[in-house]
């Protein structure tokens, strides 16, 4: 099920940041604003993506890196808050 | 403004008229009044003049006396009058009223220093029979183009590099590493450009030619004092200054013997040069401008205050995604190079606004941001050098939200991300494009796009470059010296003054002045302390100052908009011209090489059902399309649209 949930992180970020199939572009830790790939507002799309795609609300004060920086990461948090509902 | 080419061999053989014929042929739009060539062994000469200033005797190449000295030459010297009146002191005779004598004659006078005695705006080429040699000078700022490229025995040049190519001489292709600075910084760094093989004068040097060989002279550039050599005097006596000096600058600007109108874009710039201008042209005077159907890019209201405020003749044109989409084609056949925003398109179609109007010349406010301390960046810089001191300080990136407004995120996390994206380089504040690493990193994104063989085509990393190729005393200059730097290296010239400045003027045959970039402004701005250019994080605080009298609290007080246009929204949707299908199809990505098509297809699947689509995917789409446009104009030859 986590493997499922950082696939289908993982594309998306390829698909709308990266522009490629390719999962060797993107490791599951790479630092989305460290490498460049997403900046400070195309996160927005990514807390769309997450709310919309994940079924998952995200409040104001976890919208931090340490919730959305990386695929490892974004699963992370979205597991916990599925956990939480 | 005019257009100039020419040919010169360091043997002394003869150029070939037919060729210089056809170079000038190409530029026709710089000089549609007449053309004009002087040839003899060892050079050619060729020129086509838009007439301005004497309009029945200035016809060119014009010589000194004896017929030793010989120029062609694209340009306005501002001060011709007095630097005339100073060669007739010392004896020189002049056959007519134009400003172009003036320079041969302060040739004869001073020699290579004739330069330093001209204020204006110039790319030209002077011939000095005698010593059989060549120079070829660029303006300070780099208001005027200049290429070249070398060829067995010698070298062509011109105002555009479609003469260049219509010399025969130049085959159009892409230079990679010149592609590659263009996606990092806007434009190639001079004396590199877009086209392998050619060439620009970077702006302040001559290149100087003769039989020893080739060599750059570099007579001016944007020198700062050390920190605590900066002019710290009383802000009323600088406020003095800087109104007597712009109030010269714009004054010298109006010597034409044409109409002059001026630019109107409703920000303080244009608005402090037009409230200029009132009290010095008797006659009313004729202002212009452009607006966005898009209400976020529009400042039609702004526009319209100041046309009541100073009772000018305005003239407005609504520019709407069509226009700009049909513009686009015409816009990099002038610019000669692949640019990352539309913003080009638009300044076309109000030079052409000008020209229908009948008016051949406008002052601009171009420059005021990088001489007086306008620009996002410099806030931007500031701010990260405060937040460099502390840099666990929760609080002191907070201020970038000041400059970002749309950055409308919670304090805690806020910080957080700030701290990731603008924290870039913040361990080494010294670093001297530390102001400028945010904005080369977002803007290298679009370098995602390339194809793999292509990037293999690339060598080295632009900003480990230019990071080489500046001067030494930068190290000891005010970080925000340090900064207007960087933009007076890069962006100003190659970029504002270029794609969006001459080459969209000179598509329509129109001439533009910069009373900002006059050198004297320039000098007494790079000697102020920059806390009178920025007050805390107040933009152009003395300008301001200066212009309180003159200009309305509304503009005067207004949150700085950058100028912007709409950019993919104009292409995509169901009304996608053909042109850009075609170009942006898989087919012609591929055949052209420099794009990973597949990267392409999703790009512009992604902004299609995009509702805002996010900066960097707009600046990577206007740079496919436009390098694509690029291409089939000058690598193939095509006519696009």
């Amino acid at each position: 099920m986590a493997d499922a949930l950082n696939d289908q992180i993982r594309n998306f970020i390829l698909e709308n940041y990266l522009f490629t199939n390719d999962t060797k572009a993107l490791g599951l830790d790479d630092s989305l604003l460290g490498r460049g790939i997403v900046d400070s507002t195309g996160m927005l799309e990514i807390i769309f993506f997450i709310e919309e795609q994940l079924g998952v609300k995200v409040k104001d004060e976890e919208m931090i890196p340490d919730n959305l920086d990386s695929v490892n990461k974004i699963a992370a948090f979205v597991s916990s808050k599925r956990r939480a509902a | 403004m005019c257009g100039i080419a020419g040919i010169y061999f360091n043997d002394a053989r003869t150029p070939e008229a037919a060729r210089l014929e056809r170079m000038v042929g190409a530029i026709p739009h710089r000089g549609p009044d007449g053309t004009g060539y002087h040839i003899e062994p060892g050079v050619g000469l060729g020129h086509a003049r838009l007439s301005i200033i004497d309009l029945g005797g200035g016809a060119q190449p014009i010589h000194n006396g004896d017929e030793t000295t010989w120029i062609t030459y694209n340009g306005e010297v501002f001060n011709y009058i007095e630097l005339r009146a100073e060669l007739i002191a010392r004896g020189h005779k002049f056959r007519t009223q134009s400003d172009t004598e003036v320079i041969v004659h302060a040739y004869d006078e001073y020699g290579d220093d004739f330069v330093d005695h001209l204020n204006g705006q110039f790319a030209f080429a002077l011939w000095d029979r005698k010593l059989r040699r060549l120079l070829l000078v660029r303006d300070r700022a780099g208001i005027l183009p200049l290429y070249y490229a070398q060829i067995p025995g010698g070298i062509v040049f011109a105002s555009e590099v479609k003469a260049l190519l219509a010399s025969g001489y130049v085959q159009a292709a892409l230079d990679p590493d010149g592609f590659d600075e263009l996606m990092t910084f806007w434009a190639p760094v001079a004396p590199r450009t877009v086209f392998a093989g050619v060439s620009i004068v970077p702006p302040g040097e001559m290149l100087v030619l003769d039989e020893s060989g080739m060599r750059r002279k570099r007579y001016w550039h944007w020198e700062f004092p050390r920190v605590a050599d900066l002019r710290r005097d009383p802000a009323e006596k600088l406020e003095a200054e800087l109104h007597q000096i712009l109030g010269d600058a714009t004054q010298i600007r109006l010597r034409a013997d044409v109409p002059v109108g001026a630019y109107l874009s409703g920000g303080l710039d244009s608005s402090t040069l037009v409230a200029l201008l009132k009290q010095r042209v008797p006659q009313t005077l004729q202002t212009f401008s452009i607006g966005f159907d898009d209400a976020g890019l529009d400042e039609s209201a702004h526009q319209q205050a100041m046309v009541r405020h100073l009772d000018t003749v305005h003239n407005h044109v609504q520019c709407s995604l069509a226009d700009i989409a049909k513009a686009f084609p015409r816009t990099i056949l002038h610019s000669e190079s692949p640019i990352l925003r539309t913003a080009p398109a638009p300044m076309q179609l109000l030079s052409g606004l000008v020209r229908r109007n009948g008016v051949k010349v406008v002052l601009t406010g171009e420059g005021a941001d990088e001489v007086l301390g306008g620009y996002d960046i410099f806030k931007e810089s500031k701010v990260r050098q405060f937040w460099a001191q502390q840099p666990q300080s929760k609080w002191r990136p907070g201020l970038l939200k000041r400059l970002y407004p749309y950055l409308d995120l919670t304090s805690e996390q806020s910080a957080a991300y700030l701290k990731e994206f603008f924290g870039i380089g913040l361990n080494n504040p010294s670093d001297p494009c530390f102001s400028h690493l945010p904005r080369w990193m977002t803007t290298a994104q679009c370098k995602l796009f390339w194809s793999d063989e292509f990037r293999a085509r690339t060598s080295g990393d632009p900003a480990a470059r230019l990071r080489e190729s500046l001067p030494a005393e930068l190290a000891g200059w005010h970080p925000f010296n340090r900064s207007e730097y960087l933009e007076a290296k890069t962006l100003l010239p190659s970029y504002l003054l270029s794609s969006q400045g001459d080459r969209m003027l000179m598509a329509n045959s129109v001439e533009g002045r910069f009373p900002f970039l006059d050198h004297r402004l320039i000098e007494f701005a790079t000697r102020l302390h920059p806390r009178y250019k920025m007050r805390v994080l107040r933009e152009k605080w003395l300008l301001k100052q200066a212009m309180r009298k003159a200009l309305p609290e509304s503009i005067l007080n207004r949150h700085k908009q950058p100028y912007r246009a709409p950019d993919a929204a104009a292409f995509l949707g169901p009304s996608m011209p053909e042109y850009v299908k075609e170009l942006t199809s898989e087919a012609m990505i591929t055949r052209y090489g420099y794009f990973d098509p597949v990267k392409v297809s999703r790009l512009i699947t992604k902004l299609g059902r995009s509702k805002v689509p996010a900066a960097r995917d707009n600046m990577a789409f206007i740079g496919v399309l436009s390098t694509q446009i690029w291409h089939a104009t000058f690598v193939s030859g095509q006519t696009v649209g």
